[in-house]
């Protein structure tokens, strides 16, 4: 068993590109050995700023021996077809067998040596692999992340002969770039690899990387009194910047802490991918900051400190410009006033005629889930305004928080100023749903309209792709209906999105189809939300098997249902009554149209006949009262009360009775036992 | 730092006489107003076709719209840039750039020198290339990229681009918080006594005395003349690309200033870029094929 080690050499690799190529060459690789017979025992590839590293353990020598059956011409076909086939096998006509009128070959490949098989493998995965971008150097055509250096390329303790591009493969590797002894080091195997890249400060694993981070971090942090404020994207992303992580605690000036702490903790992350830290006891952001230089500087790192806070400095002061012209008085009308240059999409008009949309949609809205119309229709007013702001314009991902701070600070309605922070909520699974009902009305608003807006001109999410993010966007609105308990249809939601456009313009698809596009789209939408949640899913499909779009609604029924079919003995009489029924009826429709209309409880008739017409009627309106007052667990056990004489009936009398008054009269009767549940679920679809 | 620091003007000749020790043409200034070092004829048309070529310059950046009247420590609406192009890009690009570094007294084991992705382009040249921002302790000191495209033309041959940022990386070396406070030469001047009145001037100038509808119409006019001069018949019997090329500066120059203004709306804005851009295009695509019938009357 042999070990196989390449290391691809290059110029900086950028940090959010490390971890898929990582994977990628495991996944290229892995693949190409798995075709070649060759079975191996582990691989793994490591990544770093200058190099992109695959070791697989445990592969033969030589690779196995293959024999392959490999299907020839007809009995009786053409001279030519046969001479053409054992050419390109290399057989001759007497080593053919004939298996049912064909000819067969059996081709035996020896297995070639491995370290063949490998050379063109590489060139294979290096051709191909996918960077999401790479680039050519000098005059050649050759394309990579960047300019590629070294290619150390090792089987079995031997380096394997190998070129590309002028780069001969060898079993050199080299260290830090300014901590490294500055000479090629020399390679066995991986041991020795991960030892001498060690020796010449590196770290080879990006997991390594983080965790060294993280623990001397927290370490400088706490020697201040201060805890690091955890970040996992700047993490993985900061392990990918260096070779020789080294986190520096450098302080920043306390004046800057007037500024909101989203502002200076986005400055340090986007632009200088600091960390913040925050001070141990109050909780408060403290005027310190964590770099993770990649050196060990020769002066204990004074300079990088003194260097790091400049920068900051720098950085928090255009803060400060922008929070100060920001806060100049008149802000929002001057903000509002540029949105109507502003496009939102081309085909969906201007940022502020989208506000518009916002604001009427916000107002109609508003009622649904208890919040004053007026109030909605002004915090949707604002709550694009910080768009336009300079601060939101540097770091886009603080809007709404900034439009937050500055209602604050031109002492606008908490509630309103809560709402312009809020309305991008529930930005995901993990994010919660805005608490107060204005910023509900107006997260819903906004979320509509996206979604609508963007169905209106025909730019659905299709496949993997979903560039406007319109499920989050979809599942966001199921989320704030269901904890608000807005009983508002879906469907009303996308009448009133066309209703308040005053004249739907012509590029638009018209209502009716929109409609129909988005419930198909949130029916899927809901059965995920359910399922994980942990509803069962068969329970879910029988409550929207009648295209419910009040989600609420389904919620309630879908909750009904689960526990209905938990109750003993209802779930039971409920679904063997059903299922019984269902049965027959099924059988009978395949002899042509079941009859329709009501029973007729007929003086003849046999008293398990009359009991049963009777009871129905009693379940019957007992179930229409329940569903009046959305108690459907109530509902489905009118069903389950049935049991008893729907079993005393179908026992007692023919259904199928010769006399067809008598026959179209029981099914009818059994049309409406089954009928009984329909509002609630399809009970059929209960597995 | 250890030595003392240099002085503006000894960092651009340290720099020139480095970079003229690899081997680098050192041109002067281009003598039409520009927005950034890389529209220089001396990069944006020698990147295209295949001939080798190597210079560095310092170039004036104009950017009328971050003027600040001379206030503002870190803002000025005039800069230099230092621009080296080596073309192909040599093998030992980084090295040689990190040799710099050392020339001009950056000790790299007492700094945190990172090379971090920042993908450059500029839409207006239609260029764009692949590189990084280099970082000096956290500060970007450099954009390094290698040229893939240029008017919109994927290139031929691949050339190394280094653009230093020559005041941030000075007050860096000299550990002044101004701009204003750099030690320009080493007899007491300060850039502030060489360059704050022009501050004053053109950002009141840029945002308050331009007249917008003369701008317009020279734009205009340098639009007109781009296809003009292309298409004219001249006693060198081929197009007349370089002077094009000086007109396109020149609309570009004014676009700035009208945008400085704030007389572009956000509607207009792409259109005008667009202009902008085809005219550009026009003038490297003419460019290159002037090059390679050159270059195949050459070989």
């Amino acid at each position: 068993m042999a070990e196989l080690l390449i290391e691809l050499f290059s110029e900086e690799i950028p940090a959010r590109m490390q971890p898929g190529a990582a994977r990628d060459f495991e996944r290229l690789m892995g693949g190409k050995l798995a075709a070649a017979g060759l079975d191996y025992t582990s691989l793994k590839a490591y990544v770093s700023p200058r190099r992109l590293a695959l070791v697989v353990d445990g592969l033969p020598v030589d690779q196995p021996a293959t024999s392959e059956e490999v299907k020839g011409p007809k009995e009786g076909a053409l001279e030519q077809a046969m001479a053409g086939f054992l050419r390109k096998v290399g057989v001759t006509k007497d080593q053919l067998t004939l298996e049912n009128g064909v000819w067969m070959a059996r081709v035996e490949k020896p297995g070639r040596r491995t370290v063949d098989v490998l050379a063109p493998m590489l060139s294979e995965v290096i051709a191909a692999f996918p960077w999401p971008k790479s680039m050519r150097s000098g005059t050649s055509t050759f394309r990579w992340v960047r300019p590629l250096k070294r290619i150390l390329f090792l089987f079995d303790g031997a380096v394997v002969p190998f070129e590309l591009e002028g780069l001969k493969a060898s079993n050199l590797t080299e260290g830090h770039r300014f901590l490294g002894s500055g000479k090629p080091i020399e390679v066995k195997d991986f041991q020795s690899y991960r030892q001498g890249l060690l020796e010449n400060s590196v770290v080879l694993d990006h997991a390594d990387r983080q965790a060294v981070i993280l623990e001397k971090a927290r370490a400088v942090c706490a020697a201040a009194g201060c805890e690091l404020m955890d970040d996992q994207g700047l993490l993985e992303e900061v392990a990918g910047l260096n070779e020789w992580p080294v986190p520096v605690l450098g302080d920043m000036d306390p004046r800057f802490l007037t500024l909101p702490p989203e502002v200076i903790k986005t400055s340090m992350r986007t632009h200088q991918k600091y960390f913040a830290v925050r001070d141990a006891k109050s909780g408060k952001m403290a005027p310190h900051f964590v770099i993770v230089a990649n050196m060990v500087a020769s002066d204990g790192g004074t300079e990088i400190k003194r260097g790091n806070a400049k920068v900051l400095s720098a950085r928090l002061s255009d803060g400060v410009f922008f929070w100060t012209e920001d806060n100049k008085p008149g802000n929002f009308d001057a903000w509002l006033k540029r949105l109507e240059g502003v496009t939102f999409q081309a085909r969906l008009g201007t940022m502020a005629q989208r506000v518009e949309r916002i604001v009427a949609l916000s107002r109609h809205i508003a009622p649904f889930v208890k919040a004053p119309a007026e109030v909605a229709a002004e915090a949707a007013r604002l709550a694009k305004a910080d768009l336009a702001s300079k601060m939101v314009g540097e770091f886009p991902e603080l809007q709404g928080v900034m439009g937050g701070y500055y209602a604050d600070a031109a002492d606008l309605d908490p509630v309103v100023a809560n709402a312009i922070r809020e309305h991008y909520k529930p930005q995901g699974p993990s994010d919660s749903v805005p608490e107060n009902p204005v910023s509900a009305a107006v997260a819903l608003a906004d979320k509509i309209d996206t979604l609508v807006g963007f169905f209106a001109i025909d730019e659905k999410p299709t496949g993997s792709k979903d560039p406007y993010a319109l499920r989050r966007a979809a599942l966001g609105i199921l989320r704030i209906l269901r904890e608000h308990n807005a009983r508002l249809s879906l469907s009303e939601l996308v009448e009133a999105w066309y209703a308040h456009l005053g004249g739907v313009p012509a590029h638009f698809k018209p209502f009716e189809t929109v409609r129909t596009e988005i419930l198909d789209f949130f029916v899927d939408r809901i059965k995920v939300q359910l399922k994980d949640e942990g509803q069962r899913f068969d329970i879910i499909e029988a409550v929207l098997a009648n295209r419910d779009d009040d989600v609420v609604r389904v919620t309630l029924k879908c909750a009904a249902l689960d526990t209905a079919l938990l109750m003993a003995p209802e779930g039971e009489d409920m679904m063997a009554g059903y299922k019984r029924v269902a049965n027959i009826l099924a059988a009978e429709a395949k002899k042509g149209a079941l009859p329709v209309g009501e029973p007729v409880a007929a003086s003849d008739a046999p008293g398990v006949e009359s009991d049963l017409i009777a009871e129905l009627r009693v379940q019957k309106a007992a179930a229409n009262a329940a569903l009046a007052q959305e108690n459907y667990l109530e509902a489905l056990k009118c069903l389950a009360a049935l049991r008893q004489n729907v079993d005393a009936f179908l026992d007692g009398v023919l259904v199928n009775a010769e006399d067809p008054d008598v026959r179209a009269n029981r099914l009818r009767i059994l049309a409406e036992v089954a009928a009984l549940a329909a509002p609630v679920a399809d009970l059929g679809k209960v597995v | 730092m250890a030595a003392e620091p240099l002085s503006f003007q000894d960092l651009i000749l340290t720099l020139h006489h480095y970079w003229s020790q690899q081997g680098c043409v050192i041109l002067q200034p281009y003598d039409v107003e520009v927005g950034a070092g890389t529209l220089h004829p001396a990069t944006v048309l020698r990147a295209l076709g295949r001939k080798p070529w190597k210079c560095a310059y310092v170039q004036p950046s104009r950017r009328p719209v971050d003027g600040r009247y001379g206030e503002n420590p870190n803002r000025l609406q005039h800069y230099y840039q230092y621009q080296v192009i080596l073309k192909p890009n040599p093998e030992n690009l980084q090295d040689l750039y990190l040799g710099s570094l050392k020339a001009i007294g950056l000790d790299t084991s007492l700094h945190d020198i990172r090379f971090v992705e920042d993908d450059w382009e500029n839409p207006t040249v239609g260029a764009w290339g692949l590189g990084w921002e280099v970082w000096c302790d956290g500060m970007e000191v450099t954009q390094y990229t290698y040229f893939q495209g240029v008017g919109g033309i994927e290139v031929d041959v691949v050339s190394g681009e280094l653009t230093y940022g020559l005041e941030r990386l000075c007050m860096y070396l000299q550990n002044v918080d101004n701009v204003y406070d750099l030690k320009f030469n080493n007899d007491g001047v300060k850039y502030g006594d060489v360059f704050k009145e022009q501050e004053r001037q053109f950002s009141a100038f840029n945002f308050e005395a331009s007249d917008v509808a003369t701008l317009k119409r020279q734009f205009e006019d340098m639009e007109a003349n781009v296809t003009r001069i292309l298409n004219t018949e001249n006693s060198l019997g081929y197009k007349l690309v370089l002077p094009a090329y000086d007109h396109v500066l020149k609309a570009s120059h004014l676009f700035n200033l009208m945008d400085a203004r704030g007389a572009i709306a956000v509607a207009e804005r792409q259109s005008y870029i667009g202009r902008i851009r085809d005219l550009c295009k026009a003038c490297a695509q003419e460019w290159a094929r002037q090059e390679e019938q050159r270059d195949g009357l050459t070989a």
